[in-house]
C-alpha cells in the first residue's frame, strides 16, 4: 500500500511536471529517472543486498558510455592500419606483464623477479604503445583520431556495455574486496578517478576531451519523423504541432526502452532476492562469520555480487550516453554520478528493489526541481534588495548550489529520522 | 656528464614541490587518522572541511588586504588563519552536536557514520560552492621567490637555476611547527594523553574516567585547525578551488591508509610517500638524465613515466600495494 502510495506520489510529480511546466521537460525527468532508477538497483544489489560498499560508481557508468562509442560508432579504418594492432598489441602485451608478474609473486613467491617482471614490462609496453598512438591520433584529429568501434546497432552497446563494467569489476574485486569496508569504499572511488582519467586521456580511445558526438540512436530523428506527412498528418490529429510532437515522440522512444530494461532487471533481481542465493546473500551481509562458517564461499559471493551490481550501472551509463547522444568524459562528476545514486538507494530504502528504484525516481525529480525552486527561493530572499546590488548578484548566482545541500539534508534527514529508507526491506 | 647540475635540476623539479607537497597531504592525513583514530570512522567530509576553512581564510584575507594589512614579504592569508580556524572549529562542533552524536550513542557501524559523512560532505559542498562560487581563487601575496633561479645561477654560476617559493617554505615551515605542536599535545599533556588512551581502548579509557566528550570535542578543534592550516598552505601553493580539495581526499585518504590508519607518525609518513612517488612518477627526467648520463647514454624521449593527469592512479597504486601486503599500513596502525 506504501509502496503504492509512493510511486503514485512520483507519478503525479511527473505528471505535474508536465502539466505545469511542459511535456517535454516531463519526459526528460522521466527518461533520467528511469536510468537513475536502474543504476540504484545496481547500488542496491551491491550495498542493501550484500553490504558491499562501492562508491566507484561513476566509474562503472562511464565505462558503460565507453561501451557505446566502442559499439556503435563506424571503425576509421585509416587509425587501424596505422597502428591499430600495435595498440591492440601493446594493450595485450601490458596485461600478459601483470599476469606473469601475479604468477610469478604467487609461484616463485620472489619480489626482485615480480618487479623486474614489471619494469622490463612497463618499458616495452610503453616502447610498443607510444608510436602507435601517435600514429592513430594524427589521423584526421578534428573529427576522428581515434580507433572508431565496431559499428553495430547501439542496441547491442548496453549488454557490452554491462560487460565492460563487469570486467573492471572483476579487476577491481580481485584486488580490493578483501580489504575492509572502509577500504574498499576509498579503493572504487581511486579507480573511479582513474577511469576517468583514462577516459579523458586517451584520445585514441574515445578521443578524450574532444568528446565523441552524434552517436547512432535507437529512435527515429525529429527531423525525419517532421519530414514524414503521414507523421505530421497523426500529430494534427492530437492537436499538436509537428515540432513538439516529433520531439515528444523520440523522448517517449526513449522512455519505452528503458522501461523494458527497468523492468527486466527488476524482475530478475526481484526473483534473485527472494531465492535462495538471496537468502544466502543476505546472510553473509548480516553475519560474514556465520555464514562462512556454515560453509559459504563469502569472498566468491562478494566478488559475483560486485560484478553483477557493476555491470548493471554500466547498462546504466550506457543508456544514458544513447540518450544524450555523446560521450563527454569530462561531465563525469564523483558528486553527480556516485554520490547521488548513493542518496537514491538510501532514501529509497537500501535492500529493497522497489526502494531503490522509487528513490531513483524521486531523487532525480528533486535533483532537476530544486534549482527553479531554489532560484525562486533566492528571488524571495532578495527581493529586498537594492537592484544591481553585488550582494543580490552573488545570491542569486549561487541559487544552483542549494542542489547539493538539499541533497545532503535530505540524505542526512533520512538517516537520522527514517535509517531504513522510505521503503524499508521486508 | 654534470652531477652538480643534475642535483639541482632534481632539487628544483622534483624534491622541493614533493617536500611542499608531502607536508601539505601529511597534515590533512593526520586529520584523517586523528578522526579515525578517536572518532573511530573514515570521514568522507574531510576534504569539503579542507575547503571550508580555506574559504573563510580567503574572505578574511580580502578584507585585511582591503584595509590595508599585509605582512610584507609574507602572504597575508597567515593572519586570517586563526580565524579560518575558528570557523571551521564552530562549523564541525556544530555538525558533530547536530549529526554524529547521535550515531555515537547509538553505537552504529562505522560504515554508518561514512554514509553520513557523505551527507555533510555534501552539505559542506553546498555552503562552500554557494558563499565563494565553484572557481579558482587566487589568494597569495607578498614576495613570490625566496630564491629566484635568476639569482640561484647569478650567485653559483651553475646553468640550472634553483627556485624556491616563498609558499613551498613556508608550507615546510609551518608543517613542522605544526606537527612538533601536535606530538607535544599528544605526548606530554594531560588532554592528549587521554587522547591516545580513548584511542587505544575506549573502555578502559571511560573506566579511567576520562570524559569522552572533552576528548571528542578536543579532536574536532585539532582536526579543524590541521584542515585549515592544511588547506591554506595548499591553495597559497597551488590554487584554490573546491573541487580540486574534494580530489585531495583520494592522496589524502592514501597517505593516512600507507601510514597505518590511526597512527600519526604514520600519517606524515604516509604524506611524503605519496607526495614523493607522484611527483617522481609523473616527471619527466630527461633534464636530469641528460646532466646525469654521458651523452652517449641521453635519453631522446621524455622519459615520462605517466602523464601528469594519473597523479591519482600513482597515490591508488601504492595504496593498494601497500594493502596487500602490509594491510594495517608501513607502521602499525589499527582496524575497527
Amino acid at each position: 500500500m506504501r509502496t503504492f502510495g509512493l510511486f503514485a506520489l512520483v507519478a503525479v510529480l511527473i505528471l505535474g511536471t508536465g502539466l505545469l511546466q511542459s511535456w517535454n521537460a516531463a519526459l526528460l525527468i522521466l527518461n533520467m529517472g528511469l536510468v537513475s532508477a536502474v543504476m540504484a538497483l545496481g547500488v542496491n544489489l551491491q550495498w542493501g543486498i550484500a553490504g558491499l560498499f562501492n562508491v566507484g560508481v561513476m566509474g562503472f557508468v562511464a565505462l558503460g558510455g565507453l561501451g557505446v562509442v566502442l559499439t556503435s560508432t563506424a571503425p576509421v579504418s585509416e587509425a587501424w592500419a596505422a597502428g591499430g594492432m600495435r595498440v591492440i598489441g601493446a594493450l595485450l602485451l601490458g596485461a600478459a606483464t601483470v599476469i606473469g608478474a601475479v604468477l610469478v609473486w604467487t609461484r616463485i613467491k620472489n619480489g626482485l623477479l615480480t618487479a623486474a617482471v614489471l619494469v622490463v614490462g612497463f618499458f616495452v609496453y610503453r616502447w610498443l604503445l607510444d608510436p602507435g598512438v601517435e600514429a592513430i591520433e594524427a589521423i584526421n584529429p578534428a573529427l576522428q583520431g581515434n580507433l572508431g568501434g565496431l559499428g553495430l546497432p547501439v542496441l547491442l552497446a548496453w549488454p557490452i556495455g554491462g560487460l565492460l563494467a563487469a570486467g573492471a569489476a572483476w579487476v577491481i574485486g580481485k584486488t580490493a574486496l578483501g580489504l575492509r569496508s572502509d577500504y574498499l569504499a576509498i579503493a572504487t572511488l581511486g579507480i573511479a578517478e582513474i577511469i576517468i582519467a583514462v577516459m579523458k586521456n586517451e584520445d585514441w580511445l574515445a578521443r578524450g576531451v574532444k568528446n565523441v558526438i552524434g552517436l547512432p540512436r535507437p529512435v527515429p530523428y525529429e527531423v525525419d519523423l517532421q519530414n514524414d506527412p503521414s507523421f505530421v498528418e497523426r500529430a494534427a490529429g492530437f492537436g499538436l504541432d509537428p515540432t513538439t510532437a516529433s520531439t515528444l515522440t523520440v523522448k517517449l522512444g526513449y522512455s519505452m526502452l528503458f522501461a523494458v530494461v527497468l523492468i527486466v532487471l527488476l524482475v530478475l533481481a526481484q526473483l534473485a532476492l527472494n531465492s535462495p542465493w538471496g537468502r544466502m546473500m543476505r546472510a553473509i551481509r548480516d553475519n560474514e562469520t556465520a555464514a562462512r562458517a556454515m560453509g559459504k564461499d563469502v569472498t566468491f559471493r562478494h566478488l559475483q555480487v560486485f560484478i553483477l551490481g557493476s555491470a548493471i550501472c554500466g547498462v546504466a551509463g550506457a543508456m544514458m550516453t544513447t540518450l544524450d547522444g555523446q560521450l563527454t568524459p569530462s561531465s563525469y562528476q564523483p558528486l553527480r554520478y556516485t554520490f547521488l545514486i548513493w542518496v537514491m538507494v538510501i532514501v529509497g530504502g537500501s535492500g529493497n528493489n522497489l526502494g531503490a528504484v522509487l528513490g531513483g525516481f524521486l531523487i532525480w525529480f528533486l535533483w532537476v526541481q530544486v534549482e527553479p525552486m531554489g532560484q525562486a527561493l533566492m528571488g524571495l530572499v532578495t527581493s529586498g534588495m537594492a537592484d544591481g546590488s553585488a550582494l543580490k548578484a552573488h545570491l542569486q548566482d549561487s541559487a544552483q548550489h542549494l542542489r547539493l545541500l538539499t541533497m545532503g539534508l535530505i540524505l542526512l534527514l533520512v538517516l537520522r529520522f527514517s535509517p531504513r529508507g522510505l521503503l524499508p526491506e521486508r | 656528464m654534470d652531477l652538480l647540475n643534475a642535483i639541482i635540476a632534481l632539487s628544483n623539479f622534483v624534491l622541493i614541490p614533493a617536500v611542499a607537497y608531502g607536508s601539505q597531504l601529511a597534515l590533512g592525513a593526520l586529520g584523517v587518522t586523528l578522526i579515525y583514530g578517536i572518532l573511530r570512522f573514515s570521514n568522507f567530509a574531510h576534504g569539503d572541511t579542507m575547503a571550508f576553512g580555506t574559504m573563510v581564510v580567503i574572505i578574511f584575507t580580502w578584507l585585511f588586504q582591503s584595509w590595508g594589512i599585509s605582512l610584507g614579504p609574507l602572504p597575508t592569508a597567515l593572519l586570517a588563519v586563526p580565524f579560518g580556524i575558528a570557523a571551521t572549529a564552530v562549523l564541525v562542533l556544530g555538525t558533530d552536536r547536530v549529526v554524529y552524536r547521535f550515531y555515537r550513542k547509538q553505537k552504529v557501524k562505522p560504515v554508518i557514520l561514512v554514509m553520513v559523512s557523505l551527507g555533510v560532505m555534501f552539505v559542506y559542498n553546498g555552503i562552500t560552492r554557494i558563499i565563494l562560487g565553484p572557481d579558482d581563487q587566487r589568494f597569495a601575496d607578498g614576495e613570490r621567490f625566496l630564491i629566484s633561479a635568476r639569482d640561484f645561477k647569478a650567485m653559483t654560476g651553475l646553468s640550472e637555476g634553483l627556485a624556491i617559493r616563498t609558499t613551498q617554505a613556508l608550507t615546510v615551515v609551518v608543517a613542522i611547527l605544526v606537527v612538533a605542536l601536535l606530538f607535544w599535545f599528544l605526548n606530554r599533556t594531560r588532554t592528549g594523553k587521554s587522547m591516545r588512551a580513548y584511542s587505544d581502548n575506549e573502555d578502559l579509557a571511560l573506566l579511567s574516567g576520562i570524559n569522552p566528550e572533552k576528548v571528542e570535542r578536543v579532536t574536532w578543534v585539532i582536526v579543524a585547525a590541521l584542515v585549515t592550516i592544511a588547506g591554506v598552505l595548499y591553495g597559497l601553493d597551488k590554487s584554490y578551488k573546491p573541487f580540486t580539495y574534494f580530489q585531495l581526499l583520494l592522496p589524502i585518504f592514501a597517505a593516512a591508509i600507507v601510514g597505518g590508519l590511526g597512527n600519526p607518525l604514520g600519517a606524515i609518513a604516509g604524506g611524503f610517500v605519496i607526495a614523493f612517488s607522484e611527483v617522481g612518477i609523473t616527471y619527466a627526467w630527461k633534464k636530469v638524465l641528460n646532466y646525469a648520463l654521458p651523452d652517449s647514454l641521453a635519453p631522446d624521449g621524455l622519459v615520462q613515466l605517466m602523464s601528469t593527469d594519473y597523479k591519482f592512479a600513482v597515490s591508488f597504486v601504492i595504496l593498494v600495494i601497500v594493502l596487500l601486503f602490509k594491510p594495517t599500513g608501513l607502521f602499525k596502525g589499527k582496524a575497527v
